[in-house]
C-alpha cells in the first residue's frame, strides 16, 4: 500500500540543519520534540511553503518535491489542509466564509458554504458561522481552523502546534475533537507538538525529533474505530 | 462641464458660476485622476511590495520623484513633453486630434502624475506589512495568487490603501503648480486653486476668501468620508 506521505529532505537555515526521513501511513502521526528541533520547518517543506536543499517528498505516491529533478509542486496543487498554531483565520471574513474559501471540491458560493457548514457542524462550531474571527475564543478559533483545514477535501492535513496557544482545559477538550474529527474523516494527518502527553493522546504514530534529526518512531495501539458512513465529508467519496 | 447641474438650479441654490465652474472642474479632474491613480498605484505598490527583481528600487524612486520635485518643475516637464515636438505630442494628436496641453484632459494627466506617488507608496507600505502567514494559509487553502491578492492581501491592507487613495485625491484636488503650467487658466481647465489665484491676482479678495472656504469644506468632507470608508468591512 502506498504511504500517505514519504519525506526524505535536508534543509539548512543559518546554523540549523534539518535532515529527516520518514513515512506516514493513514491515521494521525505526530512529530514530537523540543522547540527548535525542526518540526514546523518539516511541515512547511511538506506544504511547499519552503523548498528543501535536497531530497524528495511524495503525497500518496505523487512526487510533489524532488530537488534532483527540479520538481516543486505549488502549495495550492498539493491538496493539503493546514491548521496553524494561532488559527490564522482571515479577520475580514466571517467564520463560514473562512471555511468556504477552502472548499475546492464544489463550485458555486452556495455549494461551498453548504460544505463549510457541514464541517463547522462536525467540529461543533456551527453556531459560530456568522461570527467574525476576532470575536472567537482561542478554542473556538482552532475548531474553525480545523474545519477549514479539512473542508477542501485534502489528501493530507498538517497541524502545526494547534493546541499550544490554549489553556489546559481547552487543550484537553480539543484533543478529543481533533482526533475524533480527523480519524472519522479518514484523511491522514501530521501534527506537530512539543507536549509529550499530547503526542501520546493524539498520535497513532509518534515520530521523535531532536536537533533536526528523527531519533525514533513509535506506534501507539488504539482501539479500532468504526469507518465513517459513506457520503459524509471526508469519507473518501468525491462530491 | 456645467451641464451636470443646470444653471437654474445653481441660481436657486445661490451658487454663483465663479464658484461652481472651478469647483466642478476641480472635483471632476481630481475624481478622474484618482480613479487612474487608485488602480495603477495599488497595482504598482503590490508589485513593489511582493516582487523581488532587479531595478525595483529604481522604479520606486522614479515614480516617487513628483513628491520631491516642486509641482512647477513637474508641470514644466509635462508641458515640454506633451506640448513640444516629439512622439508624445504626435500620439496625443493621433488619439485626440489635438495636443492635450491647455485642456481638461491635460490637467487630469498633470494631477495623475502629481498624486500617483502618494497612492503607490502608501499601498506598498500597507501591503508589505500584511502578515505573510495569512497568505501562506491562503496558499494552503488552494487559492490562486490572484485570489490571494484580491481576497486576502488587499483587504488586509485596505486601511493603508484607502489612506493612500485619500492622499492622492487631496493632492490632485489641491494641485496648483503642475495644473497651472499644463492647463494654464483657460476656462475648461481652471480649477479651484487657479481660480483662487486669479481672484487674488485681480484684487477680488472677497471672491478669493469664498473660494478658499469652499475648497476647505469640500476637502474636509471628502477626506472624512474616505477615512470612514477605510474603517468599514470591505465585503
Amino acid at each position: 500500500m502506498t504511504p500517505a506521505l514519504e519525506v526524505a529532505v535536508a534543509r539548512s537555515i543559518g546554523e540549523f540543519e534539518l535532515d529527516v526521513a520518514f513515512t506516514v501511513e493513514s491515521g494521525l502521526s505526530v512529530l514530537f520534540g523540543p522547540s527548535g528541533a525542526g518540526k514546523s520547518l518539516t511541515l512547511a517543506l511538506i506544504a511547499g511553503l519552503i523548498r528543501p536543499d535536497t531530497g524528495t517528498i511524495a503525497i500518496h505516491g505523487d512526487v510533489v518535491t524532488d530537488c534532483s529533478r527540479r520538481i516543486h509542486v505549488s502549495t495550492q496543487q498539493r491538496r493539503i489542509g493546514m491548521v496553524f498554531q494561532d488559527g490564522l483565520l482571515l479577520p475580514h471574513r466571517s467564520v463560514l466564509d473562512n471555511v468556504a474559501l477552502a472548499v475546492r471540491q464544489v463550485r458555486g458560493r452556495r455549494e461551498r458554504r453548504a460544505v463549510a457548514g457541514e464541517w463547522l457542524q462536525r467540529v461543533g462550531a456551527e453556531e459560530l458561522a456568522d461570527r467574525q474571527p476576532g470575536s472567537l475564543s482561542g478554542g473556538q478559533r482552532q475548531r474553525v481552523a480545523l474545519a477549514r483545514g479539512l473542508a477542501g477535501d485534502p489528501a493530507l492535513v498538517l497541524l502545526d502546534e494547534p493546541l499550544s496557544a490554549l489553556d489546559a482545559a481547552v487543550r484537553r477538550e480539543l484533543r478529543d475533537v481533533i482526533r475524533g474529527v480527523i480519524i472519522s474523516s479518514g484523511v491522514p494527518a501530521v501534527l506537530v507538538t512539543h507536549d509529550a502527553e499530547e503526542a501520546e493522546e493524539l498520535g497513532d504514530v509518534v515520530i521523535a525529533y531532536h536537533d533536526g534529526r528523527v531519533t525514533g518512531t513509535r506506534s501507539i495501539e488504539r482501539p479500532v474505530r468504526p469507518e465513517p458512513p459513506p457520503g459524509t465529508p471526508g469519507s473518501g467519496e468525491r462530491t | 462641464m456645467n451641464a451636470v447641474v443646470p444653471h437654474s438650479w445653481l441660481d436657486r441654490l445661490g451658487i454663483p458660476p465663479w464658484v461652481w465652474n472651478p469647483l466642478s472642474i476641480s472635483l471632476r479632474a481630481a475624481f478622474e485622476a484618482t480613479i487612474v491613480v487608485a488602480v495603477a498605484g495599488v497595482a504598482l505598490g503590490y508589485v513593489l511590495a511582493k516582487g523581488r527583481f532587479p531595478g525595483r528600487d529604481a522604479i520606486e524612486t522614479v515614480f516617487s520623484l513628483p513628491m520631491a520635485l516642486p509641482p512647477t518643475v513637474v508641470g514644466l516637464y509635462l508641458l515640454t513633453r506633451m506640448g513640444g515636438p516629439g512622439p508624445i505630442r504626435n500620439a496625443e494628436i493621433h488619439l485626440f486630434g489635438h495636443p492635450l496641453t491647455f485642456t481638461f484632459t491635460g490637467i487630469v494627466i498633470a494631477q495623475i502624475v502629481e498624486s500617483f506617488p502618494y497612492c503607490m507608496r502608501f499601498s506598498r507600505t500597507a501591503i508589505s506589512v500584511v502578515d505573510p502567514r495569512f497568505e501562506q494559509a491562503a496558499r494552503a487553502m488552494g487559492l490562486s495568487p490572484w485570489r490571494i491578492a484580491l481576497l486576502v492581501t488587499l483587504p488586509l491592507a485596505r486601511r493603508g490603501i484607502v489612506a493612500g487613495v485619500a492622499m492622492a485625491f487631496g493632492r490632485a484636488l489641491g494641485d496648483f503648480g503642475a495644473t497651472m503650467i499644463v492647463g494654464g487658466s483657460v476656462p475648461l481647465a481652471t480649477t479651484m486653486p487657479i481660480a483662487l489665484y486669479n481672484a487674488v491676482f485681480y484684487g477680488s479678495h472677497g471672491q478669493a476668501m469664498v473660494l478658499a472656504l469652499v475648497q476647505l469644506v469640500v476637502a474636509f468632507a471628502i477626506l472624512l468620508g474616505v477615512s470612514r470608508l477605510g474603517k468599514l468591512q470591505p465585503w
